[in-house]
Protein backbone atom coordinates (compact mmCIF):
# COMPACT_ATOMS: atom_id res chain seq x y z
CA UNK A 1 0.00 0.00 0.00
CA UNK A 2 1.44 3.37 -1.05
CA UNK A 3 0.65 6.37 1.15
CA UNK A 4 0.25 9.49 -0.96
CA UNK A 5 0.13 13.04 0.45
CA UNK A 6 -1.75 15.41 -1.82
CA UNK A 7 -1.94 19.19 -1.38
CA UNK A 8 -5.45 20.37 -0.45
CA UNK A 9 -7.04 22.65 -3.01
CA UNK A 10 -7.26 23.05 -6.77
CA UNK A 11 -3.75 21.80 -7.47
CA UNK A 12 -4.33 18.65 -5.41
CA UNK A 13 -7.55 17.90 -7.25
CA UNK A 14 -5.94 18.19 -10.67
CA UNK A 15 -2.98 16.12 -9.49
CA UNK A 16 -5.36 13.44 -8.20
CA UNK A 17 -6.88 13.28 -11.70
CA UNK A 18 -3.40 12.45 -13.03
CA UNK A 19 -3.05 9.62 -10.52
CA UNK A 20 -6.49 8.35 -11.48
CA UNK A 21 -5.70 8.40 -15.19
CA UNK A 22 -2.42 6.61 -14.44
CA UNK A 23 -4.41 3.73 -12.90
CA UNK A 24 -4.23 4.68 -9.22
CA UNK A 25 -7.76 5.90 -8.70
CA UNK A 26 -9.73 5.98 -5.47
CA UNK A 27 -13.35 6.95 -6.33
CA UNK A 28 -14.28 7.78 -2.70
CA UNK A 29 -12.00 10.81 -2.82
CA UNK A 30 -14.42 12.59 -5.16
CA UNK A 31 -17.42 12.16 -2.86
CA UNK A 32 -18.50 15.22 -0.86
CA UNK A 33 -17.13 14.67 2.62
CA UNK A 34 -14.88 16.13 5.27
CA UNK A 35 -12.76 13.01 5.38
CA UNK A 36 -9.04 13.53 4.83
CA UNK A 37 -7.93 9.94 4.22
CA UNK A 38 -9.11 7.74 1.34
CA UNK A 39 -8.01 4.23 0.51
CA UNK A 40 -8.25 2.01 -2.53
CA UNK A 41 -7.16 -1.50 -1.59
CA UNK A 42 -7.68 -2.57 -5.18
CA UNK A 43 -5.19 -0.03 -6.53
CA UNK A 44 -2.86 -0.24 -3.55
CA UNK A 45 -3.02 3.47 -2.64
CA UNK A 46 -4.06 5.55 0.33
CA UNK A 47 -4.43 9.27 -0.28
CA UNK A 48 -4.54 12.01 2.29
CA UNK A 49 -5.13 15.71 1.91
CA UNK A 50 -2.67 17.92 3.73
CA UNK A 51 -1.79 21.61 3.76
CA UNK A 52 0.35 22.21 0.64
CA UNK A 53 3.30 23.51 2.67
CA UNK A 54 3.21 20.35 4.85
CA UNK A 55 3.52 17.78 2.03
CA UNK A 56 7.34 17.83 2.26
CA UNK A 57 7.20 17.16 6.01
CA UNK A 58 4.81 14.20 5.61
CA UNK A 59 7.04 12.68 2.96
CA UNK A 60 10.39 13.39 4.62
CA UNK A 61 9.16 11.93 7.89
CA UNK A 62 7.80 8.82 6.17
CA UNK A 63 4.10 9.36 7.04
CA UNK A 64 3.63 9.43 3.27
CA UNK A 65 5.69 7.36 0.83
CA UNK A 66 5.16 9.84 -1.96
CA UNK A 67 3.50 13.22 -2.36
CA UNK A 68 3.05 16.21 -4.58
CA UNK A 69 4.57 19.54 -3.57
CA UNK A 70 5.30 22.82 -5.30
CA UNK A 71 8.94 23.51 -6.14
CA UNK A 72 8.63 26.64 -3.97
CA UNK A 73 7.98 24.49 -0.89
CA UNK A 74 10.90 22.19 -1.74
CA UNK A 75 13.28 25.11 -2.19
CA UNK A 76 12.11 26.88 0.95
CA UNK A 77 12.15 23.92 3.37
CA UNK A 78 14.70 21.70 1.60
CA UNK A 79 13.27 18.37 2.79
CA UNK A 80 15.63 15.42 2.30
CA UNK A 81 13.53 13.61 -0.31
CA UNK A 82 13.69 12.32 -3.87
CA UNK A 83 12.20 14.59 -6.53
CA UNK A 84 11.08 12.05 -9.09
CA UNK A 85 9.06 14.01 -11.63
CA UNK A 86 8.02 17.45 -12.76
CA UNK A 87 4.24 17.28 -13.17
CA UNK A 88 4.13 20.41 -15.37
CA UNK A 89 1.11 21.76 -13.52
CA UNK A 90 0.66 24.49 -10.93
CA UNK A 91 3.04 26.49 -13.09
CA UNK A 92 4.11 29.90 -11.81
CA UNK A 93 7.32 31.84 -11.03
CA UNK A 94 9.18 32.92 -7.91
CA UNK A 95 10.07 36.54 -8.57
CA UNK A 96 11.44 39.65 -6.99
CA UNK A 97 9.10 42.58 -7.53
CA UNK A 98 9.05 46.22 -6.59
CA UNK A 99 7.27 49.51 -7.24
CA UNK A 100 7.21 50.51 -10.91
CA UNK A 101 10.48 52.19 -11.88
CA UNK A 102 12.27 50.84 -8.79
CA UNK A 103 15.94 51.80 -8.62
CA UNK A 104 18.18 49.60 -6.50
CA UNK A 105 20.43 51.76 -4.33
CA UNK A 106 23.35 49.37 -3.90
CA UNK A 107 24.95 51.57 -1.22
CA UNK A 108 22.39 50.42 1.34
CA UNK A 109 20.91 47.18 2.60
CA UNK A 110 17.98 45.98 0.53
CA UNK A 111 14.83 45.33 2.57
CA UNK A 112 12.95 42.32 1.19
CA UNK A 113 9.51 41.22 2.39
CA UNK A 114 8.64 37.59 1.73
CA UNK A 115 7.00 34.39 2.87
CA UNK A 116 9.97 32.56 1.36
CA UNK A 117 12.86 33.75 3.56
CA UNK A 118 15.22 30.92 2.66
CA UNK A 119 14.72 31.27 -1.10
CA UNK A 120 15.19 35.05 -0.89
CA UNK A 121 18.29 34.73 1.27
CA UNK A 122 19.85 32.14 -1.06
CA UNK A 123 19.08 34.21 -4.15
CA UNK A 124 20.50 37.49 -2.86
CA UNK A 125 23.50 35.77 -1.26
CA UNK A 126 24.34 34.28 -4.66
CA UNK A 127 24.33 37.85 -5.98
CA UNK A 128 26.51 39.09 -3.13
CA UNK A 129 23.76 41.52 -2.05
CA UNK A 130 23.29 42.41 1.62
CA UNK A 131 19.59 42.15 2.46
CA UNK A 132 17.29 42.51 5.44
CA UNK A 133 14.60 39.85 5.27
CA UNK A 134 11.18 40.82 6.57
CA UNK A 135 9.22 37.61 7.01
CA UNK A 136 5.50 38.04 6.37
CA UNK A 137 2.76 35.42 6.16
CA UNK A 138 0.45 37.11 3.66
CA UNK A 139 -0.47 40.31 1.76
CA UNK A 140 3.20 40.61 0.82
CA UNK A 141 2.37 43.07 -1.99
CA UNK A 142 1.52 45.91 0.38
CA UNK A 143 4.93 45.86 2.12
CA UNK A 144 6.68 48.15 -0.44
CA UNK A 145 3.60 50.35 -0.72
CA UNK A 146 3.69 51.06 3.01
CA UNK A 147 7.46 51.52 3.09
CA UNK A 148 7.96 48.33 5.08
CA UNK A 149 10.28 46.93 2.41
CA UNK A 150 11.99 47.94 -0.83
CA UNK A 151 11.08 44.75 -2.67
CA UNK A 152 9.13 41.57 -2.28
CA UNK A 153 9.96 37.97 -3.20
CA UNK A 154 6.82 36.05 -3.97
CA UNK A 155 5.05 33.65 -6.32
CA UNK A 156 3.48 35.13 -9.42
CA UNK A 157 1.10 33.27 -11.68
CA UNK A 158 -0.47 35.89 -14.00
CA UNK A 159 0.95 39.07 -12.45
CA UNK A 160 -2.51 40.64 -11.96
CA UNK A 161 -2.12 41.15 -8.20
CA UNK A 162 1.23 42.84 -8.76
CA UNK A 163 -0.21 45.16 -11.42
CA UNK A 164 -3.18 46.09 -9.27
CA UNK A 165 -0.79 47.11 -6.52
CA UNK A 166 1.48 49.12 -8.84
CA UNK A 167 4.28 46.59 -8.62
CA UNK A 168 6.27 44.97 -11.39
CA UNK A 169 8.51 41.95 -11.72
CA UNK A 170 12.19 42.81 -11.43
CA UNK A 171 13.70 39.35 -11.74
CA UNK A 172 12.53 35.78 -12.12
CA UNK A 173 14.29 33.79 -9.41
CA UNK A 174 13.08 30.33 -10.34
CA UNK A 175 10.24 28.76 -12.31
CA UNK A 176 7.82 26.79 -10.12
CA UNK A 177 5.67 23.74 -10.81
CA UNK A 178 4.31 20.74 -8.92
CA UNK A 179 6.79 17.91 -8.30
CA UNK A 180 6.26 14.26 -7.41
CA UNK A 181 8.42 13.53 -4.38
CA UNK A 182 9.27 10.35 -2.47
CA UNK A 183 10.61 9.40 0.94
CA UNK A 184 14.12 7.94 0.62
CA UNK A 185 13.52 4.98 2.94
CA UNK A 186 10.16 4.21 1.29
CA UNK A 187 11.92 4.18 -2.07
CA UNK A 188 14.37 1.60 -0.73
CA UNK A 189 11.50 -0.72 0.23
CA UNK A 190 8.77 0.13 -2.32
CA UNK A 191 10.83 0.94 -5.41
CA UNK A 192 8.65 -1.07 -7.80
CA UNK A 193 5.36 0.49 -6.62
CA UNK A 194 6.80 4.02 -6.64
CA UNK A 195 8.43 3.56 -10.05
CA UNK A 196 5.08 2.29 -11.40
CA UNK A 197 3.37 5.50 -10.23
CA UNK A 198 6.17 7.65 -11.70
CA UNK A 199 5.93 5.85 -15.04
CA UNK A 200 2.14 6.21 -15.10
CA UNK A 201 2.22 9.89 -14.15
CA UNK A 202 5.00 10.71 -16.63
CA UNK A 203 2.90 9.14 -19.35
CA UNK A 204 0.08 11.49 -18.40
CA UNK A 205 2.28 14.58 -18.35
CA UNK A 206 4.19 14.13 -21.60
CA UNK B 1 19.33 -11.70 26.67
CA UNK B 2 18.50 -10.01 29.98
CA UNK B 3 14.86 -8.88 29.85
CA UNK B 4 15.54 -5.93 32.14
CA UNK B 5 17.64 -4.26 29.45
CA UNK B 6 15.93 -1.59 27.38
CA UNK B 7 15.69 -2.19 23.63
CA UNK B 8 18.36 0.41 22.92
CA UNK B 9 20.72 -1.24 25.40
CA UNK B 10 20.01 -4.66 23.87
CA UNK B 11 20.78 -3.29 20.40
CA UNK B 12 24.06 -1.75 21.60
CA UNK B 13 25.02 -5.04 23.21
CA UNK B 14 24.14 -7.05 20.09
CA UNK B 15 26.10 -4.69 17.85
CA UNK B 16 29.13 -4.71 20.13
CA UNK B 17 29.06 -8.52 20.28
CA UNK B 18 28.90 -8.63 16.49
CA UNK B 19 31.81 -6.22 16.03
CA UNK B 20 33.97 -7.95 18.65
CA UNK B 21 33.43 -11.26 16.84
CA UNK B 22 35.36 -9.73 13.94
CA UNK B 23 38.15 -8.39 16.14
CA UNK B 24 36.97 -4.81 16.59
CA UNK B 25 38.20 -3.45 19.90
CA UNK B 26 35.92 -1.20 21.95
CA UNK B 27 37.18 2.37 21.97
CA UNK B 28 36.16 4.56 24.89
CA UNK B 29 36.42 8.29 24.47
CA UNK B 30 36.36 11.41 26.53
CA UNK B 31 33.12 13.40 26.17
CA UNK B 32 35.12 16.52 25.27
CA UNK B 33 37.51 17.36 22.48
CA UNK B 34 39.38 20.51 21.55
CA UNK B 35 37.09 22.72 19.46
CA UNK B 36 39.88 23.29 16.94
CA UNK B 37 39.49 19.73 15.62
CA UNK B 38 35.92 20.45 14.51
CA UNK B 39 36.59 23.93 13.16
CA UNK B 40 39.12 22.46 10.74
CA UNK B 41 36.70 19.75 9.58
CA UNK B 42 33.29 21.39 9.87
CA UNK B 43 31.95 20.00 6.61
CA UNK B 44 32.58 16.46 7.78
CA UNK B 45 30.07 16.90 10.59
CA UNK B 46 26.35 16.16 10.24
CA UNK B 47 25.68 19.57 11.81
CA UNK B 48 28.17 22.36 12.43
CA UNK B 49 26.41 23.54 15.59
CA UNK B 50 28.70 22.65 18.46
CA UNK B 51 28.43 23.26 22.20
CA UNK B 52 31.67 24.82 23.40
CA UNK B 53 33.10 25.79 26.77
CA UNK B 54 36.40 27.11 28.10
CA UNK B 55 38.36 24.57 30.12
CA UNK B 56 40.20 25.52 33.31
CA UNK B 57 43.44 25.92 31.35
CA UNK B 58 41.79 28.39 28.95
CA UNK B 59 41.46 25.94 26.03
CA UNK B 60 38.25 26.11 24.03
CA UNK B 61 36.65 22.69 24.27
CA UNK B 62 33.60 21.12 22.60
CA UNK B 63 31.08 18.52 23.66
CA UNK B 64 31.81 15.82 21.14
CA UNK B 65 29.49 16.15 18.08
CA UNK B 66 31.15 13.26 16.24
CA UNK B 67 33.18 10.15 16.96
CA UNK B 68 35.11 9.47 13.74
CA UNK B 69 37.25 12.62 13.88
CA UNK B 70 38.50 11.76 17.38
CA UNK B 71 39.35 8.20 16.35
CA UNK B 72 41.15 9.36 13.20
CA UNK B 73 43.07 12.01 15.14
CA UNK B 74 44.39 9.36 17.51
CA UNK B 75 45.08 6.72 14.85
CA UNK B 76 48.66 5.67 14.18
CA UNK B 77 50.21 5.52 10.72
CA UNK B 78 51.66 2.01 10.83
CA UNK B 79 52.08 0.55 7.36
CA UNK B 80 50.71 -2.93 6.79
CA UNK B 81 48.45 -3.00 9.84
CA UNK B 82 44.76 -2.33 10.22
CA UNK B 83 43.29 -0.83 13.39
CA UNK B 84 39.77 -2.14 13.99
CA UNK B 85 37.79 -0.17 16.52
CA UNK B 86 34.16 -0.13 17.60
CA UNK B 87 32.35 2.29 19.87
CA UNK B 88 29.07 3.32 21.36
CA UNK B 89 29.18 6.90 22.47
CA UNK B 90 26.88 9.82 23.11
CA UNK B 91 27.41 12.70 20.74
CA UNK B 92 25.88 16.13 21.17
CA UNK B 93 24.50 17.90 18.14
CA UNK B 94 21.46 19.32 16.38
CA UNK B 95 19.59 17.22 13.85
CA UNK B 96 19.17 20.21 11.51
CA UNK B 97 19.90 23.95 11.52
CA UNK B 98 17.66 25.76 13.97
CA UNK B 99 16.74 22.57 15.84
CA UNK B 100 17.69 22.18 19.52
CA UNK B 101 20.75 20.22 20.65
CA UNK B 102 20.24 16.56 21.47
CA UNK B 103 22.37 13.92 23.05
CA UNK B 104 22.42 11.05 20.56
CA UNK B 105 23.68 7.52 21.14
CA UNK B 106 25.79 6.41 18.21
CA UNK B 107 27.30 2.97 17.73
CA UNK B 108 29.67 2.04 14.97
CA UNK B 109 33.07 0.95 13.85
CA UNK B 110 36.14 2.28 12.10
CA UNK B 111 38.68 0.29 10.12
CA UNK B 112 41.89 2.31 9.67
CA UNK B 113 45.18 1.38 8.06
CA UNK B 114 46.24 -0.72 5.11
CA UNK B 115 42.71 -1.10 3.70
CA UNK B 116 42.20 -3.77 1.05
CA UNK B 117 39.18 -5.37 -0.59
CA UNK B 118 38.81 -7.80 2.30
CA UNK B 119 38.46 -4.86 4.74
CA UNK B 120 35.89 -3.21 2.47
CA UNK B 121 33.93 -6.47 2.26
CA UNK B 122 34.12 -6.98 6.03
CA UNK B 123 32.82 -3.49 6.83
CA UNK B 124 29.96 -3.87 4.33
CA UNK B 125 29.14 -7.27 5.77
CA UNK B 126 29.08 -5.89 9.31
CA UNK B 127 26.91 -2.97 8.18
CA UNK B 128 24.48 -5.45 6.63
CA UNK B 129 24.57 -7.67 9.74
CA UNK B 130 24.04 -4.61 11.97
CA UNK B 131 20.79 -3.87 10.15
CA UNK B 132 19.68 -7.47 10.66
CA UNK B 133 20.22 -7.04 14.41
CA UNK B 134 17.85 -4.08 14.35
CA UNK B 135 14.98 -5.17 12.10
CA UNK B 136 13.80 -8.11 10.04
CA UNK B 137 13.37 -6.02 6.91
CA UNK B 138 16.32 -3.88 5.96
CA UNK B 139 18.13 -2.54 2.91
CA UNK B 140 21.80 -1.65 2.72
CA UNK B 141 22.19 0.70 -0.24
CA UNK B 142 25.69 1.00 -1.69
CA UNK B 143 27.23 3.47 -4.08
CA UNK B 144 30.74 4.27 -5.34
CA UNK B 145 31.84 7.90 -5.46
CA UNK B 146 34.56 7.11 -7.99
CA UNK B 147 31.94 6.03 -10.52
CA UNK B 148 29.84 9.15 -9.95
CA UNK B 149 32.75 11.61 -10.10
CA UNK B 150 34.04 9.84 -13.21
CA UNK B 151 30.77 10.55 -15.01
CA UNK B 152 30.45 14.09 -13.66
CA UNK B 153 34.03 14.97 -14.62
CA UNK B 154 33.45 13.73 -18.16
CA UNK B 155 30.64 16.30 -18.60
CA UNK B 156 33.11 19.24 -18.30
CA UNK B 157 30.55 21.58 -16.72
CA UNK B 158 31.19 24.72 -14.61
CA UNK B 159 31.72 24.26 -10.88
CA UNK B 160 28.30 25.80 -10.12
CA UNK B 161 26.64 23.33 -12.48
CA UNK B 162 28.70 20.50 -10.97
CA UNK B 163 27.27 21.38 -7.55
CA UNK B 164 23.72 21.53 -8.93
CA UNK B 165 24.16 18.15 -10.61
CA UNK B 166 25.30 16.65 -7.31
CA UNK B 167 22.06 17.91 -5.73
CA UNK B 168 20.10 16.41 -8.65
CA UNK B 169 21.80 13.04 -8.22
CA UNK B 170 21.04 13.06 -4.47
CA UNK B 171 17.38 13.80 -5.20
CA UNK B 172 17.07 11.45 -8.23
CA UNK B 173 15.97 14.62 -9.98
CA UNK B 174 16.37 13.74 -13.65
CA UNK B 175 14.30 16.61 -15.04
CA UNK B 176 16.48 19.25 -13.37
CA UNK B 177 19.69 17.41 -14.29
CA UNK B 178 18.48 17.54 -17.90
CA UNK B 179 18.03 21.31 -17.78
CA UNK B 180 21.43 21.86 -16.10
CA UNK B 181 23.10 19.77 -18.82
CA UNK B 182 21.20 21.64 -21.52
CA UNK B 183 22.29 25.01 -20.08
CA UNK B 184 25.90 23.79 -20.01
CA UNK B 185 25.82 22.40 -23.54
CA UNK B 186 26.40 18.78 -22.50
CA UNK B 187 25.94 16.41 -25.42
CA UNK B 188 22.87 14.13 -25.50
CA UNK B 189 25.20 11.15 -25.40
CA UNK B 190 26.90 12.32 -22.20
CA UNK B 191 23.61 13.25 -20.58
CA UNK B 192 22.31 9.76 -21.43
CA UNK B 193 25.23 8.30 -19.45
CA UNK B 194 24.47 10.49 -16.44
CA UNK B 195 20.77 9.72 -16.70
CA UNK B 196 21.45 5.96 -16.85
CA UNK B 197 23.65 6.20 -13.77
CA UNK B 198 21.01 8.18 -11.86
CA UNK B 199 18.34 5.63 -12.79
CA UNK B 200 20.48 2.60 -12.02
CA UNK B 201 19.23 1.26 -8.74
CA UNK B 202 18.43 -2.27 -7.69
CA UNK B 203 20.18 -5.52 -6.90
CA UNK B 204 23.82 -5.93 -8.01
CA UNK B 205 22.59 -8.56 -10.48
CA UNK B 206 20.34 -5.98 -12.12
CA UNK B 207 22.66 -2.96 -11.98
CA UNK B 208 26.24 -4.14 -12.52
CA UNK B 209 25.70 -5.64 -16.00
CA UNK B 210 24.06 -2.34 -17.06
CA UNK B 211 27.00 -0.35 -15.65
CA UNK B 212 29.53 -2.57 -17.38
CA UNK B 213 27.83 -2.00 -20.72
CA UNK B 214 27.66 1.76 -20.16
CA UNK B 215 31.19 2.14 -18.82
CA UNK B 216 33.34 -0.69 -20.18
CA UNK B 217 36.63 -1.39 -18.36
CA UNK B 218 35.83 1.06 -15.55
CA UNK B 219 38.11 0.10 -12.65
CA UNK B 220 35.71 1.48 -10.00
CA UNK B 221 32.86 -0.67 -11.31
CA UNK B 222 35.15 -3.69 -11.32
CA UNK B 223 36.18 -2.89 -7.72
CA UNK B 224 32.56 -2.53 -6.63
CA UNK B 225 31.66 -5.82 -8.31
CA UNK B 226 34.63 -7.61 -6.73
CA UNK B 227 33.63 -6.56 -3.21
CA UNK B 228 29.91 -7.08 -3.59
CA UNK B 229 30.47 -10.56 -5.06
CA UNK B 230 31.98 -11.60 -1.70
CA UNK B 231 28.82 -10.66 0.18
CA UNK B 232 25.89 -13.02 0.71
CA UNK B 233 23.21 -12.70 -1.97
CA UNK B 234 20.67 -10.00 -1.21
CA UNK B 235 22.94 -8.25 1.32
CA UNK B 236 23.07 -4.98 -0.61
CA UNK B 237 21.35 -2.93 -3.27
CA UNK B 238 23.09 -0.42 -5.50
CA UNK B 239 21.84 3.17 -5.53
CA UNK B 240 23.86 6.08 -6.91
CA UNK B 241 21.79 8.72 -5.14
CA UNK B 242 24.05 8.16 -2.12
CA UNK B 243 26.58 10.95 -2.21
CA UNK B 244 28.47 11.72 0.96
CA UNK B 245 30.59 14.87 1.08
CA UNK B 246 33.15 14.42 -1.67
CA UNK B 247 35.74 16.52 0.16
CA UNK B 248 36.09 13.74 2.72
CA UNK B 249 34.69 10.57 1.22
CA UNK B 250 35.82 8.54 -1.77
CA UNK B 251 35.21 5.01 -3.04
CA UNK B 252 32.40 3.00 -1.52
CA UNK B 253 29.70 4.79 0.47
CA UNK B 254 26.57 3.23 1.93
CA UNK B 255 23.41 3.82 3.92
CA UNK B 256 21.16 1.42 5.78
CA UNK B 257 17.39 1.59 5.95
CA UNK B 258 15.10 -0.47 8.17
CA UNK B 259 11.39 -0.88 7.72
CA UNK B 260 9.51 1.59 9.91
CA UNK B 261 12.24 4.24 10.16
CA UNK B 262 11.71 7.23 7.85
CA UNK B 263 15.35 7.80 6.96
CA UNK B 264 18.72 6.09 6.98
CA UNK B 265 19.66 4.56 10.34
CA UNK B 266 23.17 3.64 9.27
CA UNK B 267 25.65 5.62 7.25
CA UNK B 268 29.25 5.04 6.28
CA UNK B 269 31.93 4.80 3.65
CA UNK B 270 35.56 5.18 2.75
CA UNK B 271 37.04 8.46 3.96
CA UNK B 272 40.63 8.48 2.71
CA UNK B 273 40.34 12.18 1.87
CA UNK B 274 39.62 13.00 5.52
CA UNK B 275 42.69 10.97 6.47
CA UNK B 276 44.77 13.03 4.04
CA UNK B 277 43.35 16.30 5.37
CA UNK B 278 44.32 15.22 8.85
CA UNK B 279 47.87 14.46 7.72
CA UNK B 280 47.50 10.67 7.83
CA UNK B 281 49.02 8.45 5.18
CA UNK B 282 46.72 5.47 5.62
CA UNK B 283 43.20 4.74 4.40
CA UNK B 284 40.01 4.28 6.38
CA UNK B 285 36.39 3.29 6.27
CA UNK B 286 33.67 2.82 8.80
CA UNK B 287 30.04 3.42 9.65
CA UNK B 288 27.76 4.63 12.39
CA UNK B 289 24.36 3.39 13.50
CA UNK B 290 22.17 6.24 14.70
CA UNK B 291 20.30 4.78 17.62
CA UNK B 292 18.16 7.90 18.08
CA UNK B 293 16.56 7.15 14.72
CA UNK B 294 15.52 3.76 16.05
CA UNK B 295 13.75 5.26 19.03
CA UNK B 296 10.24 4.62 17.72
CA UNK B 297 11.16 1.31 16.20
CA UNK B 298 12.72 -0.05 19.37
CA UNK B 299 10.13 1.38 21.73
CA UNK B 300 9.16 -1.22 24.33
CA UNK B 301 5.62 -2.39 23.91
CA UNK B 302 5.10 -2.92 27.62
CA UNK B 303 1.53 -2.83 28.73
CA UNK B 304 2.52 -2.45 32.38
CA UNK B 305 5.18 -0.63 34.40
CA UNK B 306 5.44 -3.27 37.10
CA UNK B 307 4.11 -6.79 37.61
CA UNK B 308 2.66 -6.28 41.08
CA UNK B 309 1.54 -3.28 43.05
CA UNK B 310 1.98 -4.08 46.74
CA UNK B 311 -0.22 -1.84 48.88
CA UNK B 312 0.42 -1.46 52.62
CA UNK B 313 -0.78 0.94 55.32
CA UNK B 314 0.58 3.08 58.14
CA UNK B 315 0.08 0.21 60.56
CA UNK B 316 1.74 -2.47 58.42
CA UNK B 317 5.05 -3.63 59.85
CA UNK B 318 8.01 -2.83 57.56
CA UNK B 319 9.24 -6.41 58.12
CA UNK B 320 5.95 -7.72 56.62
CA UNK B 321 6.39 -5.51 53.57
CA UNK B 322 10.01 -6.64 53.19
CA UNK B 323 9.00 -10.30 53.54
CA UNK B 324 6.27 -10.01 50.91
CA UNK B 325 8.61 -8.20 48.54
CA UNK B 326 11.19 -11.00 48.95
CA UNK B 327 8.50 -13.60 48.16
CA UNK B 328 7.28 -11.80 45.04
CA UNK B 329 10.69 -10.91 43.63
CA UNK B 330 11.88 -14.47 44.30
CA UNK B 331 8.95 -15.58 42.12
CA UNK B 332 10.42 -13.45 39.33
CA UNK B 333 8.02 -10.53 39.64
CA UNK B 334 8.81 -6.84 39.69
CA UNK B 335 7.07 -5.10 42.59
CA UNK B 336 6.32 -1.54 43.58
CA UNK B 337 5.48 -1.10 47.29
CA UNK B 338 3.18 1.89 47.84
CA UNK B 339 0.79 3.22 50.43
CA UNK B 340 -1.66 4.50 47.82
CA UNK B 341 -2.08 3.57 44.17
CA UNK B 342 0.10 6.01 42.21
CA UNK B 343 -1.57 7.80 39.32
CA UNK B 344 -0.60 6.37 35.91
CA UNK B 345 1.08 3.26 37.34
CA UNK B 346 0.13 0.26 35.22
CA UNK B 347 0.40 -3.15 36.92
CA UNK B 348 -0.68 -6.68 36.18
CA UNK B 349 -1.96 -7.40 39.68
CA UNK B 350 -2.34 -5.80 43.08
CA UNK B 351 -1.56 -7.36 46.48
CA UNK B 352 -2.66 -5.68 49.70
CA UNK B 353 -1.13 -6.28 53.12
CA UNK B 354 -2.84 -6.13 56.52
CA UNK B 355 -3.10 -2.55 57.73
CA UNK B 356 -3.82 -1.11 54.28
CA UNK B 357 -7.01 0.95 54.05
CA UNK B 358 -8.27 1.90 50.63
Amino acid sequence: MLNVALPKGRLGESVYDMFEKAGFGCPAIKEESRKLIFESVENGVRYFWVKPSDVGVYVERGAADIGVAGKDILLEYEPDIYELADLHCGICRMVSAGPKGFHDDTTRTLRVATKFSHIAQTYYTSQGRDIDIIHLNGSIEIAPLLGLSDLIVDIVETGTTLKENNLEVIDTIVPISARLIANKASYAFKKEEIDAVVRGIKKETT
Amino acid sequence: MDETLLSEEKTILKLRTLYRKYGYQPYKMNRFEEYDLYVRNKDFLVSDNIITFTDTDGKLMALKPDVTLSIVKNSKDVKGTVQKLCYNEYVCRTSAPGKPFREIMQAGLECIGDIDDYCRYEVLLLASESLKQIADTAVLAVSHLGIITGVLDSLHVSSAAYGRLIQCIRAKNLHEAASVCKEEGVSDENFALLSSLMSASGTPGEVIPVLKTLFPKNSDIEALERIISLLPEGAVKIDFSLLNDMHYYNGIVFQGFVSGAPDAVLSGGEYDLLMQKMGKKLKALGFAVYLDKLEFLLRERNDCDVDTLLLYGEETKPSDVAKKIRELTAAGKSVSAQKITPANLRCRDTVTLGGYHA
